[in-house]
């Protein structure tokens, strides 16, 4: 097997609020590979917005970032200073984000913000970044990509936009896309173009994808592996197929009951949900944080619950 | 390889039509900046208009607020010197025909006669003009380069020393009186420390303290602005893209960010500027800085209308033409204004 091109080991992130300490991600570990697609689902936070930023040192400047190690490649991000991290990023590692609307400059053409990072980083010459953002652009899937270099994001619809960030991410090569809810903002209909461009880019360019979201029919998709995310901490991951053939995690599988399934759910049926809130992540939690929800709680779950592994797949779970 | 059809099409409306003449005009159009030339033509034209409302004001305060005959002929006049008078400058005509006369002297750049210096109205205000322009424009340059660095500094590291401090300068800046300020420098810089002359404009020297005293007074406004659409664009998704890029941190707050937060601040240079000229009138009288505003100041002491109403004209117009400025940087910083 070879090396993962991502590690990390033991990652949290920390925002002081006024009453305390949010512990926003709390200590997690996963791992990538090259070519690899791994999804990280939960709903609104749970902390996985965070741990993308925290990938790439994009965190707000209130949170802190705490790892035992986040090796990527031959670095490990976690020891690197802002200079270094800087020469990686929109490099080695590149991001979109989920509002193509506001994600753009409008002050400068697309061509513009286009060419900037394959500048800085290649030192390549202006009409070498021209033609590669030209070459990206048709790669996209937009048409007339010469014409549109001189456009101005507000000239773009949101679809166009979010085909331009994926673009400006590809520009060098990344290793690694980290993509932050890239269709939530877009209409259904360009969010399966969006996705399938995402998973044919992905294919064709051999680069690892973490993709943030809270949607399950998107991580059907596109997912190689599944990391689901609750309270600040990944309580269930493995591959697609395991996650949602045999989910052992109450919290997965409650999520997996909330899905309406063509041809299955019948008109009228009730769709499962999760009862109660997430808890607040101030301050410690201690035992299992799914366990006030969690209709199979116990007077165990109030202990840290183990980690139960089979193959490929492991919980965060009394259950087996 | 990726062919474009596998992937869908893309969004419809925006695909260029077709390789018809007018799609290709328009293409070419958008691609020559028309739209820039249709947006300046456009604001061009209300400035002629508001151009034009001043001039209708200014005349029409002075005919109302005065006999305007009365005060050519001077104090000791006669009531058949005053009518005499009345009639030889036409006075007597219906203010709408007059007003159309002055207009069309003035546009011939005929301001009249000078009552207390007995000169061309134009030549005296022009012969004054370049020294007060030469203080608005070295007190702006002041102003903007003493609060830009300032409020993007206090932005990029807010709740610092150095946010403090610019916040201090800003409150001293707003609290101070300008002619308080002037006074204070003139016994610092000319009294103590000898270094610059007290009054005059002779050389390059006479600017120094003036256009501090002037600009200092307006760089608190620039410095918040600055500070707040700094604050603003910082927090901005489009200047985290520009981090993920791995951009440095000096393209970022500048390129990205400074270009987006400029925008409102050039609307107010324009504006500043223009009380600058009028604030003048305070600051060139503390110096004797022989400039416009040193004139009018002279001009409303003698009852020397036609200079004074010249002068009023010309700040008037002077004002439009720096927003018209404004607005066009407007339209050249901000695409989004420009193109609809």
């Amino acid at each position: 097997m070879s090396d993962p091109l991502l590690s990390v080991e033991g990652l949290s992130v920390d925002i002081p609020v006024a009453g305390g300490t949010l512990r926003a991600v709390r200590d997690i570990s996963f791992q990538v590979k090259r070519g690899e697609t791994l999804c990280v689902v939960g709903e609104s936070g749970c902390g996985k917005s965070m741990t993308a930023l925290a990938l790439m040192d994009l965190l707000p400047r209130r949170a802190k970032r705490r790892a035992q190690s986040l090796r990527f490649g031959k670095n490990d991000l976690a020891t690197l200073d802002a200079k270094q991290m800087n020469a990686l990023r929109g490099d080695r590692m590149a991001m979109i984000f989920q509002e193509p609307m506001t994600a753009l400059n409008p002050a400068y053409t697309i061509g513009n913000q286009l060419e900037e990072a394959y500048q800085r980083h290649r030192k390549a010459p202006a009409d070498e970044a021209r033609a590669r953002a030209v070459h990206l652009l048709e790669k996209v899937g937009i048409a007339n990509a010469g014409q549109r270099l001189g456009q101005y994001p507000h000239q773009l619809s949101g679809g166009l936009r979010q085909r331009v960030m994926i673009a400006m991410a590809l520009m060098c090569g990344p290793d690694l896309l980290v993509a932050d809810e890239p269709t939530t903002a877009l209409d259904v209909t360009i969010q399966a173009q969006i996705l399938l461009l995402l998973r044919q880019l992905q294919r064709e360019l051999d680069m690892a994808m973490v993709l943030i979201t809270h949607d399950l029919g998107v991580v059907a998709r596109v997912a190689d592996r599944v990391a689901v995310m609750y309270a600040g901490q990944i309580v269930e991951t493995g591959t697609a197929a395991e996650i949602f053939s045999s989910p052992r995690h109450p919290y997965t599988r409650g999520l997996l009951a909330c899905i309406p399934v063509p041809g299955k759910t019948k008109r009228g049926d009730e769709l499962g949900s999760i009862p109660g809130i997430v808890p607040s992540l101030v301050g410690t939690l201690v035992g299992c944080s799914f366990r006030e929800r969690c209709g199979f709680s116990a007077a165990i779950c109030a202990a840290d619950p183990p980690v139960h592994s089979a193959a490929s797949h492991a919980w965060r779970c009394v259950l087996r | 390889m990726l062919v474009r059809g596998e992937i869908g099409p893309v969004n419809g409306a925006l695909q260029p039509v077709s390789r018809h003449p007018v799609a290709l005009a328009l293409a070419f159009a958008q691609r020559y900046s028309c739209a820039m030339l249709t947006y300046a033509a456009k604001r061009l034209g209300l400035a002629l208009l508001v151009a034009l409302a001043v001039s209708v004001i200014a005349f029409t305060l002075l005919h109302v607020s005065s006999d305007v005959a009365a005060a050519i002929a001077g104090e000791a006049a006669t009531a058949a010197d005053i009518e005499f008078i009345r009639k030889a400058y036409g006075f007597d005509r219906p203010l709408i025909v007059q007003y159309f006369d002055w207009l069309g002297r003035t546009l011939t750049g005929d301001l009249g006669q000078s009552l207390y210096y007995k000169k061309d109205v134009a030549d005296i205000v022009l012969s004054k003009l370049p020294v007060t322009l030469i203080l608005g424009a070295i007190s702006l340059a002041f102003a903007v380069l003493l609060s830009i660095p300032l409020g993007v500094l206090a932005a990029v590291y807010p709740n610092t020393w150095i946010d403090r401090l610019a916040l201090f300068l800003a409150v001293i800046g707003q609290a101070l009186p300008s002619f308080w300020f002037a006074l204070v420098l003139i016994m610092l810089f000319s009294l103590t420390l000898r270094w610059l002359p007290v009054s005059g404009s002779d050389s390059w020297a006479h600017f120094v303290m003036p256009a501090i005293a002037l600009g200092y007074y307006a760089a608190p406004a620039f410095m918040r602005l600055t500070r707040a659409g700094m604050m603003d664009v910082l927090s901005a998704d489009f200047v985290r893209t520009a981090r993920a890029k791995g951009l440095s941190p000096t393209s970022v707050v500048f390129k990205h960010a400074l270009r987006n937060a400029i925008i409102p601040v050039m609307a107010l240079a324009a504006v500043q500027l223009g009380f600058m000229l009028g604030g003048s009138i305070v600051i060139e009288t503390v110096f004797a800085l022989d400039g416009l505003g040193y004139l009018a100041w002279q001009s409303i002491r003698h009852n020397d209308f036609p200079v004074t109403q010249a002068i009023v004209l010309l700040l008037s117009v002077v004002y439009i033409g720096l927003t018209l400025l404004a607005d066009l940087l407007n339209g050249w910083l901000d695409p989004r204004i420009r193109v609809q």
